[in-house]
């Protein structure tokens, strides 16, 4: 151990890929058992760094010093010989193996030529316990919840013995109680002497859990501060090279006339539960009207009910009076809804087409984009050349392959595809998820100009901040259905948790429509 | 044409590394069995170059392998894995034989006629796949194989129940009317097999070209393959894609069978097995990278090389079996295009700092 006391020491580590200089010359240092945030946008090197100590990738340039020898890590495996353990983003589970059976994988301990299944159940139930890593060692990851999920991946790093943990992005994938239990067990990781480096462009987590903060910018460090001595406001800034506005300017306004109305839906889930049972709401034309919940209690059926996407049981959807009910996705579109999807990888995009095409996705079929059956390659580079101005989609250029924009980039894509449709109802499913600071204060500024502009916005999202910041109202979806609406203007997190929790007995004000 | 500079820059070079990898192996394998192979090398160009007769030959042995690998190829584009281009084929034979042989019409109405109602016999037996598959959520895979075995049987029962030229294991022969031969062509060269396939085949690659890339349908034909997700999004029917896809995949299967008969053969025979020529497509669509251009190359190389084989044997006394293993360490190394691209990795990087 050298004299500072430092685990990991990176020295002007340079990593170029074609085109671009992910990581310029980049100082890094991890204490021994600190908490060490590297905090930057989409895209500013901070996975690349990240791949690089745990040996996936080779610098060109620098040095990487481990305990204070001088190393070489040219390989994942020689990252956990070092004691390096990575939690990735995506997790890497066998899904039909159990919880066991996923962390001893690569390294089971044997009973003569066969798996001692016995003992691997042992060793994974201590090291949980010890630190407070709550899973069942016999359950199937296929059975178990995306917390739970990630609970095995950081367990697989300390069965093989890692000091250092990595984690990349670990709470994109959480709801919020589950990001809690994580920022305790990362905390008690950390008190049992671990060195732990958590990538995130959130800064909120930055806050509450870190000691130490490293900021990059387009692959460069920016600064390292102590935690304490810093806040939000000033790492937004370092981070986007900015002043930033975290509150979306936004007047009252008065509600026009209904656009949506969606009455008593019911719709069959995958279980024998209903996934929508009778639920009932309506938009009205220049307001933003958020749903709050916890993911999984139908909001995403209510979403693919009201495009078309699936058939409901019962009940009746209206837009401007129309009957929309069972539509298919095509005229509901054509009707004047926008439909930001909630996973734009899935939904919102072809990937494999250029952005180009990926513009028309909704449109193509217009004889503006083409008559007699061809497609009007002109008229749709021109509509994409637009839009990418007006939308500030950074892209090589309007015939880049979708899959090969960041994720920002890719959701700016999809408003402007959507908005620009001049649609009566804009509905916007978690359209901030993944998304950096600059991304998000963008994408907010359009959905409130939307609605300022007149049109009527549907907000479905599971984060507190975004809903107070945007909705004019905002209504709680709890299995299946609305129980309750709370005021948008002041902000009353306890009360919005419980109706949350579907405790409806206590919002007194929380009546339904 | 953008587009069409982007299809040979990035299908062009691993194609052309593994073909060469692969007459290295069999290079390889001739030596090993006592041959010489650059002997073996130059028969086989002999024989694909160099008289008319083989050369038209050749061309003859090419072109049911554009159809086909056509045919694959374009149920790939949509996300389809076509493996019953071979039955499909066989109906396409089985219609320009019964229009061929039963009717008695004009060469204008007849020729195209026997054509359009092959290549629907051909489309209508892999829409049918596409309709399980669409309606019914049945593989593909599994049901257009099975396909593959009716189409057979069928084919040999309508054969031998209406068309039988007695005493023979064949059908009465096509008339005249409805054949697609190009006389003075075999004229010119000399009694090679020629005929309008060739070049129906060419526009079929044109075709294939247009349709994905210039027209709407092809546009949700393609969004389908890529995502379904954001085809059905988007407000595609993505089941009636899926059917529509599968149709014109089994027109191109179609066509090519019907060649085989209007073209080549002037009847059908009862089949003990399947002539191949769908299996081969599949190869074809791969080492094409189911591009249409590329398609045809494969075709070219493919069919070069399996009518070439006979060359081998006969100028070299290499056994037609190494010229296969030649065709399947091509397919090989095209099918493993990681192994290839690693292979001509230092290459590419070597030549881009000189050109640097």
């Amino acid at each position: 151990m050298n004299q500072s006391g430092a685990v990991v020491q990176l020295k002007g580590i340079t990593k170029r890929f074609p085109g671009l200089v992910a990581n310029d010359s980049i100082n890094f240092e991890l204490k021994k058992g600190e908490i060490h945030a590297l905090l930057g946008e989409n895209g500013a090197g901070k996975s690349t760094l990240m791949n690089i100590l745990f040996g996936l990738y080779q610098p060109d340039e620098g040095e990487i010093w481990i305990n204070g020898q001088k190393t070489v890590i040219d390989g994942a495996s020689k990252a956990i010989d070092l004691g390096i353990g990575m939690v990735h983003q995506h997790f890497k589970l066998v899904q039909p193996f159990t919880v066991a059976e996923n962390i001893v994988l690569g390294n089971e301990p044997k009973k003569g030529m066969t798996v001692d299944y016995k003992l691997a159940n042992q060793k994974v139930k201590s090291i949980s316990e010890r630190y407070g890593l709550k899973v069942d060692p016999q359950m199937r990851i296929q059975d178990i919840t995306v917390g739970m999920q990630q609970r095995v991946e950081i367990l697989k790093t300390l069965y093989r013995g890692a000091e250092i943990v990595i984690f990349d992005e670990p709470t994109a994938v959480l709801t919020v109680q589950e990001i809690e239990e994580l920022l305790t067990i990362i905390r008690n990781l950390a008190a049992e002497g671990k060195s732990i480096i958590i990538i995130t462009h959130k800064l909120k987590e930055v806050m509450a859990l870190s000691d130490t903060v490293t900021v990059i910018r387009r692959g460069k460090v920016i600064s390292t501060v102590k935690t304490s001595e810093t806040n939000e406001r000033q790492l937004a800034e370092l981070m986007v090279g900015r002043d930033v506005n975290f509150k979306v300017e936004k007047t009252k306004r008065q509600a026009g006339e209904v656009v949506l109305s969606v009455d008593n839906l019911r719709m069959k889930g995958d279980q024998s539960k209903m996934a929508l049972d009778g639920t009932s709401f309506q938009v009205r034309a220049g307001e933003i009207f958020g749903i709050a919940g916890v993911d999984g209690n139908g909001q995403s059926e209510l979403i693919y009910a009201i495009t078309g996407m699936r058939k409901v049981q019962s009940g009746k959807v209206t837009l401007g009076g129309r009957d929309l009910t069972n539509a298919t996705p095509r005229s509901v579109s054509t009707a004047g809804v926008g439909h930001i999807p909630e996973d734009r990888h899935k939904h919102g995009l072809v990937l494999d087409f250029s952005l180009s095409e990926n513009m028309i996705l909704n449109t193509y079929f217009k004889p503006e984009y083409g008559k007699s059956g061809f497609i009007d390659y002109k008229a749709m580079d021109e509509l994409a050349d637009k839009l990418v101005k007006e939308y500030d989609v950074r892209t090589s250029g309007i015939h880049t392959h979708a899959r090969a924009l960041s994720g920002g980039n890719q959701q700016k894509a999809i408003i402007a595809r959507e908005i620009n449709k001049d649609p009566d109802l804009i509905i916007a499913v978690q359209p901030t998820r993944g998304l950096d600071i600059g991304a998000i204060e963008f994408v907010h500024k359009r959905l409130v100009d939307a609605r300022n502009e007149g049109k009527a916005v549907l907000l479905v999202s599971f984060e507190l901040d975004e809903l107070y910041a945007l909705s004019d109202r905002i209504a709680v979806m709890y299995e299946g259905k609305l129980v309750g609406e709370v005021d948008a203007d002041e902000r009353n997190d306890e009360q919005l948790g419980l109706l949350m929790a579907g405790n409806t007995g206590s919002a007194d004000n929380g009546g339904r429509e | 044409m953008d587009t069409l500079k982007k299809i040979f820059n990035t299908s062009l070079i691993v194609p052309v590394v593994s073909i060469l990898l692969g007459l290295i192996i069999g290079a390889i394998a001739m030596f090993a069995g006592g041959y010489n192979p650059l002997v073996a090398y130059q028969s086989l160009f002999e024989r694909v170059i160099g008289s008319p007769y083989h050369m038209g030959e050749t061309i003859r042995a090419i072109t049911p392998l554009i159809f086909t690998g056509l045919a694959v190829a374009f149920a790939f584009r949509t996300g389809l894995f076509n493996i019953g281009v071979e039955g499909q084929f066989i109906m396409g034979m089985t219609g320009a034989t019964l229009v061929g042989v039963l009717l008695d019409l004009p060469w204008y109405i007849h020729g195209p006629l026997a054509i359009v109602v092959g290549a629907l016999f051909g489309g209508l037996w892999a829409g049918l796949v596409g309709y399980l598959k669409a309606k019914r959520g049945v593989n593909e895979v599994i049901s257009s194989i099975m396909l593959n075995w009716t189409a057979l049987y069928l084919a040999n029962y309508i054969v031998a129940k209406f068309l039988l030229e007695p005493g023979q294991q064949k059908s009465k022969p096509v008339h005249e009317s409805a054949l697609m031969s190009i006389d003075w062509l075999v004229e010119l060269m000399d009694k090679a097999r020629m005929h309008w396939g060739t070049f129906v085949a060419i526009a079929c690659v044109v075709i294939f070209y247009i349709l994905l890339w210039r027209t709407k349908q092809g546009y949700e034909l393609r969004a389908v393959g890529h995502n379904p997700d954001a085809a059905l999004y988007a407000g595609m029917n993505v089941n009636s894609t899926i059917v529509k896809s599968m149709f014109f995949s089994g027109i191109f299967a179609g066509l090519g069978g019907v060649f085989e008969v209007l073209g080549v053969f002037g009847n059908q025979t009862i089949m003990a097995a399947s002539p191949g020529y769908g299996f081969d497509g599949i190869a074809v669509a791969l080492l094409g990278g189911n591009t249409p251009i590329g398609v045809l190359l494969g075709a070219i190389l493919f069919g070069g090389l399996s009518y070439g084989s006979g060359g081998m044997s006969f100028g070299a006394g290499v056994p037609s079996e190494i010229v296969r293993i030649v065709i399947g360490s091509v397919i090989f190394f095209v099918a493993a295009h990681g192994i290839v691209k690693f292979i001509i990795k230092p290459f590419m990087a070597k030549k881009k700092k000189e050109a640097a």
